[in-house]
């Protein structure tokens, strides 16, 4: 038994952290662990997607068309873009951020409306946050990675909050890392 | 201890256990991260190279001076370093070198889809294929064990997919090989006719000696499954999406060492199953191999030579059952990569555009200058080649050509290659307008230092190469610098040297936006009362400024406070919150 993570999002919003988050928390429970990243200043404000899976025993690191379990996603678009990769069913966990692509900045396109009656449309089950308001609330915008971890984590019962906590603990430095748990509560609450 | 690593770490900590004291590499994804992690162990030194050429003799260097040495590069860079690779092919190593070449399939971050197998194959050096993170970690210092014993150079090929996943690994200590003396020996590492003459059938044998440690060794590794109707010969990341289809149900020959190949190893996995088909990215190296020794195989009558493959390819390719999937929501707007807000690029390219240049390109950051609304480049082909390729452009078409054509490369690049395409406008005189865009640090691969910074890889104060004293002692007498923030100033510099009758260079500087210790200024706004919907900032195409019922509206989150859009507002609309 598998289970696959699909982190989406636009390049520079910290997906990179959330999946490493996700990787240690499995990690430590003792699963085989794979994740796949997008590195590289040239894909600053371009759409990227990290795949994280664990389980017994996991071959391939990415995630193809019907494999994704779940998806979090930092921006509303992007949850949309990705949803013909959920299984049947599969859970969206999104914040409710909006970025304009360049398409729309330059004026040659228009953002989408009603894009979660969409991906319910699609076949999928759609939680949606306001990940960038808490993050704020907890101290920083750019924690809305941790807030959104939180969230998801509420879907995974196989891993307990304090094993959850461990995991940050781990992967943001120590200065930060009251800012983070708070986050990370704030998104489990929310 | 196990741990969670990526790929490319994984790499790196190879060269650490395996006892390595010196890397030089230049920069490219997906490989970066294999000298950068390196860089963290105190044992290995480790450094930039101006470009990839240099990097590979200078680690050929440190292992013929006795010490373990490697380098590294993306599938481009091996182009530029193939000179080297094929004559140390021929005079072989003192202590163990290593070359490692990250290839890009499906061209994540990449000019072309080159497959680095065909270098194994032409240069004659044997090639190790790792599919995750342990393998990395094992095949690098097996890659040292066998340079060593067959006194050969040995290539080490990573790909997006292996270099940028994380899988699990298990680490072990350093192991410090002695310093092997350096011998002077001519005859080996003098590549004159007459001995290279005697060094080529020393490179013939040392193949067939490495064929006969491929049929051995437990890199090609046999899985035995129960199904005999179908057999499978893959390398790479090919093996786990083989894997997450077929599990431990059929044969699979998984070859990790994929130059010299082990032709009775295949011959006899050929004979044990029904069919047999090579399941490999890119080009058919393993399949036409296969096909010479004979055998009958399928491979790219069923697989594309195009794209990265996934789980889902293979099942479909090998007759699987497709998986269920929510359905696509189409038309959707795409979102492609753009220029960072406050990038000090932009600048330039509005320039350009407004000037209607001819806009001869290179690899950087700012090859998003391609994109709309800017869509300001004509050519983009590989390092320096902006440099060279204006020159030829103005002695076609002349001065005409000359007054409205633009050569752009970064600081980097040109220390990489555009240097010597400098010396040929000199040289061969092209009125040529050549703009460095030095943003003071290797931008797109990530932040890395390079000649022109001030600081070495591990960010400690190092030479400084001084560019304007550079471009003149070329022989380039015409050399300015502008701020790109500075709108008016870089518009009427590029105007006066297109229209000057000698080869000139603009320095367009500014620091990345997004280094440290650059200070984001206050964010903009805008005041809707004086902003009368014109578009002028919508021409920048910032990601900071988006347009909504008739104003432009600026995202003050995103906002870096350059203040290049309140320069082209005809009503002063751009104002700074609370002033």
């Amino acid at each position: 038994m598998v289970t696959s993570v699909m982190i989406v999002g636009v390049g520079g919003q910290g997906s990179l952290l959330a999946s490493r988050v996700l990787g240690k928390a499995a990690l430590d429970k003792g699963y085989d662990v794979k994740v796949s990243e997008v590195h590289g200043m040239s894909q600053r404000g371009g759409s990227v997607v990290t795949y994280v899976r664990f389980g017994d025993k996991v071959a391939s690191p990415i995630i193809d068309k019907g494999g994704a379990d779940f998806i979090i996603s930092f921006e509303l678009l992007e949850a949309a873009r990705y949803t013909g990769f959920l299984k049947p069913n599969g859970q969206i966990v999104t914040s409710s951020q909006q970025i304009d692509p360049m398409p729309v900045v330059a004026g040659t396109a228009t953002y989408p409306e009603n894009l979660v009656e969409k991906m319910e449309k699609a076949g999928a089950k759609v939680d949606v946050l306001d990940a960038l308001k808490l993050a704020e609330e907890a101290g920083s915008s750019k924690a809305s990675n941790i807030v959104l971890m939180g969230r998801f984590s509420k879907y995974l019962p196989e891993i307990s909050k304090e094993e959850w906590m461990s995991a940050v603990s781990a992967c943001v430095p120590a200065k930060f890392l009251e800012l983070n748990k708070k986050a990370f509560e704030l998104g489990l609450n929310a | 201890m196990k741990e969670l690593m990526l790929g490319n770490k994984a790499v790196a900590r190879g060269l650490y256990e395996a006892g390595v004291a010196l890397a030089s590499s230049y920069p490219g994804t997906p490989s970066t991260e294999t000298t950068e992690e390196a860089a963290k162990y105190d044992e290995i030194y480790c450094e930039w190279a101006p470009n990839e050429k240099v990097a590979l003799e200078t680690a050929f260097g440190a292992c013929i001076a006795g010490k373990r040495s490697y380098c590294a590069m993306k599938h481009v860079g091996l182009n530029v370093a193939a000179d080297p690779l094929f004559t140390i092919s021929y005079t072989g190593v003192n202590a163990g070198m290593v070359i490692c070449v990250a290839d890009d399939p499906g061209m994540h971050s990449s000019q072309n889809e080159q497959d680095s197998r065909h270098y194994a194959i032409a240069a004659k050096l044997p090639m190790l294929e790792p599919s995750d993170s342990e393998e990395a970690l094992e095949f690098t210092k097996k890659a040292y064990e066998i340079s060593e014993e067959f006194d050969t150079p040995v290539l080490l090929k990573m790909c997006t997919r292996v270099s940028h996943s994380q899988s699990i690994v298990e680490t072990s200590e350093r192991v410090e090989p002695p310093i092997k003396p350096y011998v002077k020996d001519a005859a080996k590492y003098v590549m004159v006719p007459a001995n290279a003459k005697k060094r080529h059938p020393i490179v013939e044998e040392r193949t067939k000696k490495l064929e006969a440690f491929a049929e051995e060794t437990e890199l090609n590794r046999l899985e035995v499954g129960e199904d005999k109707s179908l057999g499978i010969i893959c390398d790479s990341t090919s093996y786990e999406y083989v894997k997450e289809v077929f599990g431990d149900r059929i044969s699979i020959l998984k070859l990790g060492l994929i130059n010299p190949m082990p032709d009775e190893k295949i011959k006899k996995f050929a004979a044990s199953i029904d069919r047999l088909v090579v399941v490999e990215e890119l080009d058919p190296i393993i399949e036409t191999h296969v096909k010479a020794l004979g055998i009958e195989v399928e491979g790219k009558n069923l697989f594309p030579m195009v794209d990265e493959f996934s789980q889902g390819i293979v099942a479909e390719k090998l007759g699987q059952p497709a998986a269920a999937k929510c359905e696509e929501i189409e038309d959707l707007p795409n979102r492609p990569p753009a220029m960072c807000s406050g990038c000090p690029h932009r600048g330039l390219f509005y320039t350009l555009k407004k000037n209607k240049c001819t806009v001869i390109g290179d690899i950087g950051c700012y090859t998003l200058g391609a994109t709309p609304p800017l869509s300001s480049i004509d050519t983009t082909e590989c390092m320096g080649a902006s440099v060279s390729s204006i020159h030829g452009f103005n002695k076609i078409l002349g001065s005409e050509a000359e007054k409205h054509t633009v050569a752009v490369i970064g600081d980097s690049t040109f220390m990489h290659s555009g240097m010597t395409g400098l010396a040929n406008i000199a040289y061969n005189q092209t009125n040529s307008t050549v703009i460095i865009l030095d943003n003071s640090i290797t931008g797109m691969t990530g932040h890395q230092q390079n000649p022109t910074t001030g600081f070495n890889l591990r960010g400690e104060p190092a030479g400084k190469i001084d560019l304007e004293a550079l471009v003149r002692s070329m022989g380039i007498d015409r050399v300015v610098v502008v701020d790109p923030y500075d709108l008016a100033e870089t518009d009427r510099v590029v105007k006066e040297e297109l229209a000057a009758e000698a080869p000139s260079v603009i320095i367009s500087r500014r620091p990345c936006a997004l280094l440290k210790y650059v200070k984001k200024g206050k964010p903009l706004q805008v005041n809707p009362d004086k902003c009368i919907g014109c578009k002028s900032c919508m021409k920048l195409g910032c990601p900071s400024i988006s347009f909504r019922n008739g104003k432009a509206v600026v995202d003050e989150t995103q906002c870096f406070g350059c203040g290049v859009c309140s320069e082209l507002c005809p009503k002063d609309a751009f104002e700074v919150q609370g002033e």
